[in-house]
């Protein structure tokens, strides 16, 4: 744990980035013992009320709690993108791996695939799977694993690539004069090297899943009664916020959104100084 | 009796690092005679390459370089960035480890040759260039036509000999080579060697060989200096050093060796190189020297003394 | 005797249509099991030399021809016939740092294969394999083991590899430029041990190296590739005392010696024949000082030398035509056969 502690000191970036995911998960997790949940759903007649001691976030149009959507709505935000990230991710570590050390038929067809999926917008196939689902059954999950269908692909590919660097690796090879089999290669010596590079490419997972499902629910897709960053942000626009001034309606949701998106973005720049080995070893 | 070329008086170089201080050059004297091909040869941790960097002046922070480096009496520790920038290359030349890699690989051979030269103020006409070029290669036994080709298009062996030829485009007096041929096969290596030493040899240049390999150093030097742990050990007229070492590292090294005619016995040294970080007082040596004497080894660092006329040792077995 | 593992006729080739390059040519290759003896198989850049190894050890699967174990085709083998072939035929890796997982300590290089082959019946007696066997190419276990790779020094890390080699007591060991990374003060130690693995256990060692210095050191027998074809063969005293290949001499020529007194003689002269076209001869023809017209007709068969044979000692050939007239080593007899007396 210690050894933990002092890597995030000697890495600011990955440190600056965790402390500060970790904040907004307290603020979703935490916060939900500060607010009455329902607040974030029922409409009062306060409605657009900048920041007051009744409602420190304010309120929206239809007198919604700001405060109270604030904290269910990052959470929110959050679960669809690690379940975006991690179906994503998961779903390209096992076909990544599998490509990248069996190569073969399987190699040739997966590769084909994802060349052909990824010169197509991810965006075209997210509106179109999304659409065809009715709004109130958009759940959380579903959006989740609606994102995930794009984001696999990136996955597979990078972790495929790295997969066939490390296959030619002396410590392979040394594997199989050892007797080991080449599920135990896969688990036992490839995966442990290349944890920081799916630890990465989990963050970087997750920020695309959160881009894409806030590319959703901004143009209305989604469940229009989860006060998602992304729904927010629809509301935002669909009642002209910006006309009427509601600064604080605007500002929260982007204020959240920035911060989880940075802190993904710094995490993945300190992963990726280890993922990057460029160390040179000396006999 | 003409002053030497070069005369390193108590080098210095120590990396002041979180866990210590790296001391990778430790009190280090040499002497290059003008015309003398020197060789420096040590071990990983020995403090060979920074020496050359050291001389260069490309030892950075934090890295300090303390001592002196007099060259034709002009000491280079004390000059400042842009005299030291301009005694690169137009005094002292030196082709790196892994030079023939660090080609632009985007720019054509003459492009990469021209470019050393104009940073040097140099401004020839473009006859003249060509000229100066083609003289060049023709030193480092290529064909003309090379000056119009990419790197990737030339083999390993002439890849190096472009670096060398780029090195000495300005004449200059001293050429630290540092593992030149490290990367290319045996046939090669010698008929690279061969180019260098002769060229060094027409040019009247003086030259600092660096490397591990003993062999190449019996092969194409004059004098040879045997490093360890950041210091220097040994240093004599080559001939000598092999038949005659005298510090037991040399001996050790040089028994260890395959030798035609001696097959199947094996002279290993045993332990492993010390770490010269916050290294201890005494003979850096000691725990795995077979003749060390109890006590003095341990408790006082050896100096490097002239044991006999042009020998130079550092170790407590001879006293002067 | 029957070859403990062979290469018949294997033809490996990469790439295709006009990058095609052919590794090794038709090589005809065995080791026999009574023969424990080191022998070199010696070459530049492109010879072929570490692709017969990815051969042998079976990771590369040959274009043209069988490899085979104990006389079966490693490619064909059931599962317990590999297992038996893995456990047999092992390996010493040029670098010293790359063949360790740098996830786990330096153990899991001798316990691993300890475990899978069943080389110990508890912890407790796999320790002690492991233990004997570092003290045995002079290592302390407790300053070695429990360590991670990058804890130890580069001499260090080869020696527990030698180690390895040593608890798993393999019937074939290939050993890959064991010593090129290794400092110079460690390498006699790391050769000298190589040497007693097959001296004392018996083990038949094929030493790969591009530096015939260590290979005269070490090894007894020689075998010097150039493009994937055996140029010259013999024991290795005589081949690189006496080489009868201008290849093998124009090498010899090149080595340096550490030795003031062993110069690089006279340089030996390039061909002044310019052989540029496309032939189906000896493949050293473009840079040979003694190339004539049948040496671009075909490739020269290996020619056993009637001199060494006269002399009674071990058969000496080379594949050049400067010596035709003398017996013949064919395409489909084992290189090895000359090496007996």
């Amino acid at each position: 744990m210690k050894g933990f502690w002092d890597y995030t000191k000697r890495n600011p970036s990955f440190g600056i980035g965790l402390f500060i995911l970790l904040g907004l998960i307290l603020f979703s997790t935490v916060g939900r013992l500060f607010i009455n949940q329902n607040d974030a759903y029922t409409q009062t007649v306060d409605f657009n009320q900048p920041p007051n001691s009744k409602h420190p976030f304010g309120t929206d149009n239809q007198g919604r709690d700001l405060l109270a959507m604030m904290v269910l709505g990052t959470g929110m935000t959050l679960e669809i993108g690690a379940i975006a990230g991690g179906v994503g991710l998961g779903a390209g570590i096992v076909l990544g791996f599998v490509a990248g050390y069996y190569g073969g038929l399987f190699d040739t067809i997966l590769t084909s695939i994802i060349d052909v999926y990824m010169t197509i917008p991810s965006f075209l196939i997210l509106i179109l799977v999304a659409t065809t689902f009715r709004s109130v059954t958009l759940g959380v999950t579903e959006m989740g694993l609606i994102v995930a269908l794009v984001s696999w692909a990136g996955s597979a590919r990078a972790i495929r690539a790295q997969v066939l660097t490390m296959r030619e690796r002396p410590f392979v090879m040394m594997a199989k004069l050892s007797g080991m089999g080449s599920l135990e290669i896969v688990m036992k010596e490839l995966v442990p090297n290349l944890l920081p590079f799916l630890v990465m490419s989990l963050s970087n997972s997750v920020y695309g899943g959160i881009s894409s499902s806030l590319g959703l629910e901004a143009i209305g897709i989604g469940n229009r009664r989860n006060p998602t960053m992304g729904m927010t942000l629809f509301y935002v626009n669909y009642y002209s916020a910006f006309l009427l001034g509601l600064w604080w309606w605007i500002l929260e949701p982007v204020v959240v959104i920035v911060l989880t998106l940075t802190s993904l973005v710094l995490i993945s720049i300190g992963l990726d100084e280890i993922a990057n080995p460029r160390r040179r070893r000396k006999v | 009796m003409s002053t030497p070329l070069i005369e390193i008086k108590d080098l210095r170089t120590y990396f002041y690092v979180r866990a210590g201080t790296v001391k990778a050059i430790d009190g280090v004297n040499l002497i290059l005679e003008r015309g003398v091909k020197l060789g420096l040869v040590g071990e990983s941790g020995s403090g060979k390459t920074t020496m050359a960097l050291a001389i260069m002046r490309m030892i950075k922070p934090p890295g300090t370089v303390e001592g002196q480096v007099l060259l034709d009496g002009v000491d280079l520790v004390k000059l400042s960035g842009e005299e030291m920038r301009k005694t690169r290359l137009g005094q002292i030349a030196m082709i790196p480890q892994g030079a023939m890699n660090s080609l632009n690989p985007v720019a054509r051979i003459r492009a990469s040759m021209v470019e050393g030269m104009t940073d040097h103020g140099i401004r020839l006409s473009k006859e003249e260039m060509n000229k100066r070029i083609e003289n060049l290669l023709e030193i480092v036994e290529l064909p003309a036509k090379v000056a119009r080709m990419y790197p990737h298009e030339l083999s390993g062996g002439m890849k190096q000999r472009v670096t060398v030829a780029i090195a000495i485009s300005l004449r200059p007096k001293v050429l630290i080579a540092d593992e030149p041929t490290s990367a290319l096969d045996v046939v090669i290596q010698r008929q690279v060697m061969e180019t260098i030493t002769r060229l060094v040899k027409e040019l009247e240049l003086s030259m600092i060989l660096i490397g591990h390999d003993m062999g190449l150093m019996a092969q194409s030097v004059d004098k040879l200096a045997v490093m360890y742990a950041g210091k220097l050990a040994e240093t004599g007229d080559v001939r000598d050093m092999f038949a005659d070492p005298m510090h037991p590292y040399t001996q050790a090294l040089i028994s260890s060796l395959p030798v035609l005619g001696r097959r199947g016995v094996f002279h290993g040294l045993p332990g492993i190189p010390p770490s010269v970080i916050n290294p201890p007082v005494g003979c850096l040596f000691a725990s795995r020297c077979p003749k060390v004497i109890a006590g003095v080894c341990v408790e006082q660092n050896p100096v490097l003394r002239e044991v006999k006329p042009g020998r130079w040792v550092s170790c407590h077995l001879y006293k002067e | 005797m029957a070859p403990l593992m062979e290469l018949r006729n294997v033809t490996k080739t990469f790439g295709g249509g006009e990058n095609r390059t052919i590794a090794l040519d038709d090589m005809t290759f065995g080791v026999e099991p009574d023969f424990p003896h080191i022998i070199t198989i010696a070459g530049e850049s492109g010879s072929g030399k570490t692709t017969m190894m990815m051969l042998l050890l079976g990771f590369y699967e040959p274009t043209l021809g069988t490899v085979l174990y104990n006389n079966v085709n490693i490619w064909k083998m059931s599962r317990s016939e590999t297992v038996d072939f893995r456990r047999n035929v092992q390996a010493v890796f040029q670098d010293p740092f790359a063949v360790y997982n740098p996830f786990y300590k330096v153990d899991n290089l001798l316990s691993i294969p300890i475990k899978n082959f069943k080389l110990a019946n508890s912890k407790k007696e796999a320790r002690q394999l492991m233990e004997n066997a570092l003290t045995r190419v002079g290592l302390r276990p407790e300053e070695t083991l429990g360590r991670f790779p990058h804890q130890l020094s580069g001499g260090q890390r080869q020696r527990i590899a030698v180690a390895r080699a040593l608890v798993l007591n393999p019937k074939l060991l290939i050993a890959d430029e064991p010593v090129s990374m290794v400092d110079a003060s460690l390498r006699a130690t790391i050769l000298k041990q190589i040497r007693e693995l097959n001296q004392d256990l018996h083990i038949p060692i094929l030493y790969i190296t591009h530096d015939l210095t260590t290979a005269y050191h070490v090894s007894d027998y020689i075998l010097v590739l150039y493009r994937g074809s055996v140029m010259e063969a013999g024991d290795v005293e005589q081949v690189i005392r006496d080489p009868k290949h201008p290849y093998t001499k124009l090498l010899v020529n090149s080595i340096p010696w550490p030795d003031p007194n062993q110069l690089w003689g006279e340089a030996v002269e390039a061909s002044t024949k310019k052989v540029t076209a496309e032939h189906a001869g000896c493949k050293f023809a473009s840079r040979c000082p003694h190339v004539f017209e049948k040496c671009l007709q075909s490739q020269p068969p290996l020619f056993i030398s009637s001199e060494a044979l006269l002399k009674s000692t071990v058969g000496h050939a080379s594949a050049c035509y400067l010596y035709e007239g003398s017996d013949v080593l064919t395409k489909d007899q084992n290189l090895i056969q000359l090496f007996h007396k």
